[in-house]
């Protein structure tokens, strides 16, 4: 029981990290002071920007292979708190990624979760589903369709 | 006898002002923003991206920028920014089939899964230079359709079902992951080690190759399985999570080549398969790097090596265009000891000539 | 994670890891001599502060590392996997640096990865935690950088040491190097110094 909790909770830390690592530095930085968070932490770690060797698959599903690399910016904090929170993202925006890891440990305090979630990670996430349908419904309209051309025989 | 030329200095820094200058060109001319560049000359950032093997949009606009729109020359100054960052690890390895696919074509089946996807393609576009682009007139929104995802499987799925092509490549148990930027190049080489350096192989490089398959040289019979266009999800183990972190998501092109194969001592007769996966929209680039795949297995599949595109050492060795053009450019660098050395052996080896041959020349020139 | 794996790295990356690379380069050219290192780590018990500093300087993301049993266990690899990215290595062989707490029980040096004919550099680097670097027997260190001859008197050793160390100068130019970390500093032995007669 507790296994599960422990995985869910890794879950939803997921979601909302993944939500910050694709979000920008100004959509942070406001959704953070409108939900009225403080966002300031030591450094204990970065933020610096690195590289990740990005792996594909032979053939798409077989053994790993090296493509190439991206930029990757990550940081760890600590709140006054105690709590530590890590962020990592693509790209080389070091404050982007200091807020991130600032929200994600106001993300693991007792408190901090449920404002996080609620006025941060889920605005983050209903933008970028918005911005994924309409990226979707671009590409769809570019579909063939091999059956129109018996449409319209009435 | 060696003596040190010193000078130059002030020629040199004289020379960089020039080129500074001539990069900004005509300052009554708006000078560019790296955001237009991403924004609008997208596939050469793309270019810079995947032959500098660096995914960052923004470093490959500067490249372009420094580089005048030498897109090699900014290739060049993309890899040598990147050895100078630590390397955090590796990601997983991405998972195309789930792919936010904005184009996606197959030429071996009509109907299929998820169906055939144009996107923003030069495809059935008539080539003719269109004057209201110089104008800089509006561009309308793209048309939408509303529909909910569809699964979108890879060609080979479908095909692999049948048993009649070859499973996704494996390595052997226990292999390692080659990477050639930690390892020397070795050959043999194993084939995710090869697919790597083609994946930041030069694209003119192995166009040509891939053509000269069509042409003959170890003809392939190659097939367009499926080319897919999309963003996919970059995740990494980090030993501070119990969970793989995600990074964001990065465009890749992918092609699955399927290639008629008449079996051999090795191999029964099914389709085989060339891979191409690449950094950004990249069409061409992956195709021809699926057909310099395929063709590069026929050790593996037992073929006859006859061709170039077949040759190993001949075309990792020379697929790299930083590489390449160090070694040409460099030859216009100061030679003057070498060929100094050189003018000196030709002289005495004249001399020699002559004198063993007592001036005949010129005796018959006399007669 | 646990908190203490994340505290106490470097406070100034570039510059602690660059004064910790001087003391130790100085140290290998100069084998015998003696280098303080300033940079300043709390790293978990049983690894000491100066031997953590060297790993946080060497070490990285590319490095498989061996610990030593005092060593072993979560607590030091997850600390040294986050500050510098470095995994466990599956066995001593496949190690490109190695590092000891209890030095006086250490197997033998010919577990380490010795490198090969074609790439000697691909030995592992061993970094021993010592008490002292000055109270122990005296050795005598001849060759490349020692002006002639040095000491070091370090304090404890592995088992057969002078012994081990002959073996490892007969495998030139494979070979493992040895990183002496004491309170009072660094002092190195590279595989080209010889161990001469212990004084009296």
């Amino acid at each position: 029981m507790e296994r599960r909790s422990e995985r869910s909770d890794n879950m939803a830390r997921k979601t909302a990290m993944a939500a910050f690592a694709m979000a920008s530095a100004e959509d942070l930085r406001i959704l953070g002071k409108e939900a009225g968070l403080v966002l300031d932490a030591k450094s204990l770690r970065g933020p610096e920007t690195g590289l990740v060797t990005v792996r594909g698959r032979i053939g798409g599903g077989g053994a790993p292979f090296n493509t190439g690399e991206a930029t990757v910016t990550r940081a760890t904090v600590q709140l006054a708190s105690g709590e530590v929170g890590h962020a990592y993202a693509l790209g080389r925006d070091k404050e982007k990624v200091r807020l991130a890891a600032i929200l994600d440990a106001i993300w693991c305090s007792p408190s901090g979760r449920e404002v996080v979630d609620q006025r941060i990670v889920a605005p983050l996430m209903r933008i970028q589903a918005e911005r994924d349908s309409r990226r979707h419904a671009e590409a769809a309209a570019t579909k063939v369709d091999f059956f129109t051309m018996v449409r319209g025989e009435d | 006898m060696y003596v040190a030329v010193k000078g130059g200095e002030a020629a040199i820094r004289n020379a960089h002002r020039l080129l500074a200058d001539r990069r900004r060109g005509d300052r009554s001319v708006p000078a560019l923003r790296l955001d237009q560049i991403v924004e609008q000359l997208g596939l050469g950032v793309d270019r810079v991206m995947s032959e500098g093997a660096l995914y960052d949009r923004e470093l490959a606009a500067l490249a372009i920028v420094q580089a005048r729109g030498d897109l090699i020359e900014a290739i060049f100054l993309v890899r040598a920014y990147r050895t100078t960052l630590p390397r955090f690890g590796y990601t997983r390895p991405v998972d195309t089939a789930a792919m936010l696919a904005e184009r996606r074509v197959s030429a071996t089946y009509k109907d299929l899964p998820g169906g055939q996807m144009l996107g923003p393609t030069f495809d059935y576009t008539h080539r003719l230079l269109d004057p209201e682009l110089a104008e800089g007139s509006e561009v309308p929104e793209p048309e939408l359709r509303d529909e909910a995802v569809e699964a979108m499987p890879r060609v080979s799925d479908i095909l692999g079902g049948e048993g009649l092509i070859e499973p996704d490549g494996a390595m052997p148990a226990g292999h390692v992951t080659g990477d050639i930027t930690r390892e020397p190049t070795e050959f043999p080489m194993e084939r995710d080690t090869r697919l790597q350096a083609l994946s930041r192989g030069d694209e003119g490089f192995l166009l040509a190759l891939a053509y000269s398959t069509q042409r003959g040289y170890a003809r392939s019979h190659p097939f367009v399985g499926e080319i897919r266009i999309g963003e996919v999800e970059l995740e990494l183990e980090v030993p501070e999570l119990d969970f793989p972190v995600t990074l964001g998501r990065i465009r890749v092109t992918e092609c699955q080549m399927v290639n008629q194969f008449h079996g051999s001592a090795k191999v029964p007769q099914e389709f085989t398969r060339g891979y191409g996966l690449v950094f950004g929209q990249s069409e061409r680039k992956a195709m021809a790097m699926s057909l310099c795949d395929r063709a590069l297995r026929a050790r593996e599949l037992g073929e006859d090596i006859t061709a170039a595109a077949q040759d190993e050492e001949f075309v990792i060795s020379h697929s790299d265009n930083v590489q390449a053009t160090g070694f040409v450019e460099h030859l216009k660098l100061p030679h003057y000891v070498d060929f100094q050395a050189e003018l000196d052996l030709v002289r005495r080896m004249r001399a020699e000539h002559e004198a063993a041959h007592g001036g005949g020349e010129r005796k018959e020139a006399a007669e | 994670m646990l908190s203490e794996q994340i505290i106490g790295g470097f406070s100034s990356p570039v510059f602690d890891a660059q004064s910790t690379f001087r003391a130790l380069m100085d140290a290998f050219a100069r084998p015998g001599s003696i280098h303080a290192i300033k940079a300043g780590t709390q790293p978990p018990p049983s690894l000491s502060a100066g031997a953590a500093a060297v790993a946080l300087t060497l070490c990285d993301n590319d490095t498989p590392l061996w610990l030593d049993a005092a060593l072993q266990g979560a607590v030091v690899s997850g600390w040294l996997g986050f500050h510098s990215g470095a995994a466990v290595a599956a066995t001593p062989a496949d190690a490109h640096f190695a590092l000891v707490a209890d030095t006086a029980n250490l197997i033998a040096l010919d577990n380490f990865a010795q490198g090969t004919q074609e790439y000697p550099d691909r030995s592992t680097t061993l970094v021993l935690q010592v008490a002292s670097l000055t109270s122990g027997e005296p050795l005598v260190l001849e060759g490349p950088g020692t002006n002639g001859m040095a000491s070091l008197a370090p304090t404890p050793l592995p088992r057969h040491f002078i012994e081990q160390w002959k073996q490892n100068n007969a495998r030139f130019p494979r070979g493992v190097d040895l990183v002496l970390v004491a309170p009072e500093g660094v002092a190195c032995l590279p595989r080209t110094t010889r161990i001469g007669i212990v004084r009296a």
